[in-house]
């Protein structure tokens, strides 16, 4: 494909990142589940620290944990943030000897009146004797039950009940052994069934790190957890979720986001995000479901894809003019098998677009045939800020300035110039069953939440985000 | 049923019909029909009502597919489908495929046959059945889709390399925002809603419920015109049209007829 603009060509090559590493400074070591608190997203590490984004983009460091300790979980339950975190253990100096400790809150932000400490106590602990090590704890709320998991590689994954009302210990609770091999726990509730993630392999070297999360899951929250072999956690087993992914090593430390719209996203830390030195950052990634068990998603890599529409299976296309490849039907139907072949060229873009309008034009769905017309260049506009895990994005025709954009009438067209400014963009979040929603950064005018949905079997609108339908979901397709 | 015919033999140079007329025609008692009401350019269509044929009932062929249009209005099938038309029999346009139907040929095709619009001069040759009598009828039909092939079939009309129009009058309780009017065509189809255009479905394409959506559009409170024009070469022609509302649900609460 030729490069229609080439400032537009040369504005982005080498200069996009990979698909979607935190912008800002996302470092951090084993981060709790990312909890939206006062309009902003936090997440707390080992030690005091943690990180403070407003969109889920751009991530700073700032915020403090009352109690210090190490790897953090946080929960809100009714108007409480409540925190376990770990003091001790882990091996660290040698010992096992750990705490689980709680605290609430009624915000996550140290600026806030309603930020302050309350500790609950010791919920769990391991006396440096047995083989268990009491950290890494993590909260489950299902079903009106405040369950809690912990421990390490050295001895079992552990299972408690915690009280909802007042984050204690539920009287009379004994710790159920539910996996091995095993730390850095996480649960979640889905469909019936309730599954224990955990991280296997070694963690804390760098790039070195083979760190991973697998997955079992029980229909009872104290087990027995199986994967997806019948093998059970408690025997090792566990169905892999995520390992390490381009330029990040040793994934961790499993936190499940629901956001709006059915889109489900897990934050984790990579033990080593090779653009920065190795150092460990948080990241936030798409969580799919595939045969009921979860596994990592992805984020829309840059480049050009077919975008089809999962309602008809037919692809966004310029609504141009179609413009036929040269061919002779009664020569090909009647040649003889031995008669020599060759290639056929692809359609050029500029045969393609010789009678496109010069300003803008409509879009539609239509057969894909690999035309120019239908290949659409994502690329990533990390300055323009993101959204939760990702950057915004440009959608415009392979080798083109021609944009998808918004009309202010709630309809969708291709522009080729905005308005300085108001440069088109687009929010892509894969959905759990592998598709994406498309999602205008801003609609001009309208304040609506609105993406992109077929509402014809041939026609794109802008439309509010059924998630029980297929029209608002989309796939990219490598041409 | 009530009948009109386009006879292009009759129609003097340089007078006018406008589409819109179409459907008050229709009604005319076959008194006043008598006579003919426009003309147009040598080459364009006229619009004469048909006194012989103005309450007659359907042909026997046409029974399967399609009922005679009672005086009453009636109303969007429970889906939404409008079912009441008034087609035109077929305009002959001869293609031997349907891969030529990009928007910018089925603009000129369509418009070139447009029955009654100012603007529908035929180029030399285009349109070979000009000295045809070509008759409106207007019919319910029996499906939520309009069986074009066998309309034609049925009168003994092409059924291959044809045009044809249809128009309908959709009543509207209050005015409606944000509606779409959802069409499915075999093959190539544009359609207008009160004379601005607001569908248009090209290429090779095979009939299908809500296959193109318009943009949004307002329904009047009241009289509401749709007019659409289907080319096609070889093989079915058939449409099928109806409104949804802002959530893509059928709206029903209309009445339509042809008078």
């Amino acid at each position: 494909m030729r490069c229609g603009l080439i400032a537009v060509c040369l504005g982005f090559a080498g200069a996009a990142p990979a698909a979607a590493q935190l912008a800002g400074e996302p470092f951090i070591h084993d981060p709790s589940t990312v909890t939206l608190s006062d309009g902003k997203y936090y997440t707390f590490g080992t030690r005091g620290g943690g990180l403070v984004s407003e969109d889920g983009w751009t991530w700073r460091g700032g915020p403090e944990r009352p109690g210090g300790g190490v790897a953090p979980d946080v929960i809100r339950i009714g108007d409480r943030y409540y925190v376990a975190y770990a003091v001790g253990g882990g091996g660290m100096g040698g010992g096992h000897a750990s705490q689980v400790k709680m605290m609430w809150t009624l915000s996550l932000d140290p600026a806030s009146p309603r930020f302050k400490f309350h500790d609950i106590g010791v919920v769990a602990s391991s006396d440096g004797v047995e083989t268990a090590d009491a950290i890494d704890p993590a909260f489950l709320y299902a079903e009106g039950r405040l369950w809690l998991t912990y421990g390490t590689y050295f001895g079992p994954i552990r299972m408690i009940e915690l009280d909802p009302k007042t984050g204690l210990r539920m009287a009379g609770n004994v710790p159920v052994d539910v996996a091995i091999d095993m730390e850095a726990t996480a649960m979640l509730y889905r469909d019936g069934y309730y599954y224990l993630l955990g991280t296997h392999g070694t963690c804390c070297d760098g790039p070195n790190s083979t760190y991973h999360i697998r997955a079992g899951r029980a229909r009872s929250p104290l087990g027995p957890y199986l994967d997806h072999m019948g093998i059970p956690l408690l025997r090792g087993g566990g169905k892999m979720v995520v390992s390490a992914r381009g330029r990040r090593i040793g994934p961790g430390h499993f936190g499940r986001i629901a956001l709006a719209g059915g889109v489900e996203k897990l934050s984790l830390h990579y033990e080593a995000d090779m653009d920065r030195s190795g150092r460990s950052v948080l990241a936030i990634e798409p969580l799919r479901w595939t045969g009921g068990w979860p596994v990592v998603g992805e984020t829309v890599a840059p480049g050009t894809y077919e975008i089809a529409s999962e309602r008809s299976g037919y692809a966004l296309s310029l609504a141009t003019d179609s413009v036929r490849i040269p061919f002779d039907v009664r020569r090909s139907f009647m040649a003889a098998a031995t008669d020599p072949v060759g290639p056929i060229p692809d359609q050029t873009l500029a045969q393609d677009s010789a009678d496109w309008p010069r300003g803008r034009i409509r879009v539609d769905l239509a057969d894909y045939l690999v035309r120019p017309h239908q290949l659409w260049t994502i690329t990533p506009v990390p300055a323009a800020g993101g959204y939760f895990g990702a950057p915004y994005y440009r959608i415009a025709i392979a080798g083109t300035s021609r944009m998808l954009a918004a009309t202010p009438n709630g309809e969708v067209e291709t522009i080729t110039a905005a308005t300085a400014g108001a440069e088109p963009l687009w929010q892509i979040d894969q959905l759990t069953d592998g598709s994406y929603r498309i999602k205008p950064k801003a609609v001009p005018g309208d304040g609506r939440d609105l993406a992109l949905v077929a509402i014809g079997a041939s026609t794109p609108t802008l439309a509010a985000f059924d998630p029980a339908s297929p029209a608002g979901r989309w796939t990219f397709k490598r041409p | 049923m009530t009948g009109l015919i386009i006879d292009r033999r009759r129609a003097p140079r340089g007078s006018l019909v406008h589409w819109a007329c179409v459907p008050l025609l229709a009604g005319l008692s076959p008194g006043t029909a008598a006579e003919p009401l426009a003309t147009l350019g040598p080459d364009s269509i006229a619009v004469v009502a048909d006194p012989q044929t103005a309450a007659r009932p359907i042909p026997p062929a046409l029974a399967p597919y399609f009922t005679a249009v009672p005086d009453a209005a009636t109303t969007p099938d429970r889906d939404g489908f409008l079912r009441r038309w008034l087609l035109l029999e077929p305009i002959a346009k001869p293609n031997r495929t349907n891969t030529g139907f990009t928007a910018t040929y089925v603009r000129q095709a369509l418009a070139a046959s447009q029955p009654g619009s100012p603007a529908a001069i035929p180029r030399d040759g285009q349109i070979k059945e000009a000295a045809a009598l070509l008759r409106w009828h207007a019919l319910d039909s029996k499906g939520f889709d309009v069986k074009l092939f066998d309309f034609a079939k049925a009168l003994g009309a092409p059924t291959y390399g044809v045009i044809f129009w249809a128009v309908t009058i959709v009543d509207s309780p209050r005015e409606q925002r944000d509606v779409r009017l959802a069409v499915g065509s075999n093959a190539a189809s544009i359609w207008w809603l009160n004379g601005t255009e607001a569908v248009g479905l090209f290429n090779d394409r095979r009939m299908v419920m809500d296959d193109v959506l318009s943009d949004r559009l307002t329904l009047r409170k009241g009289r509401n015109v749709i007019r659409g024009a289907v080319i096609n070469g070889p093989g079915l022609s058939s449409f099928c049209v109806r409104f949804v509302d802002e959530a893509g649900r059928p709206i029903t609460d209309l009445t339509t007829h042809v008078r």
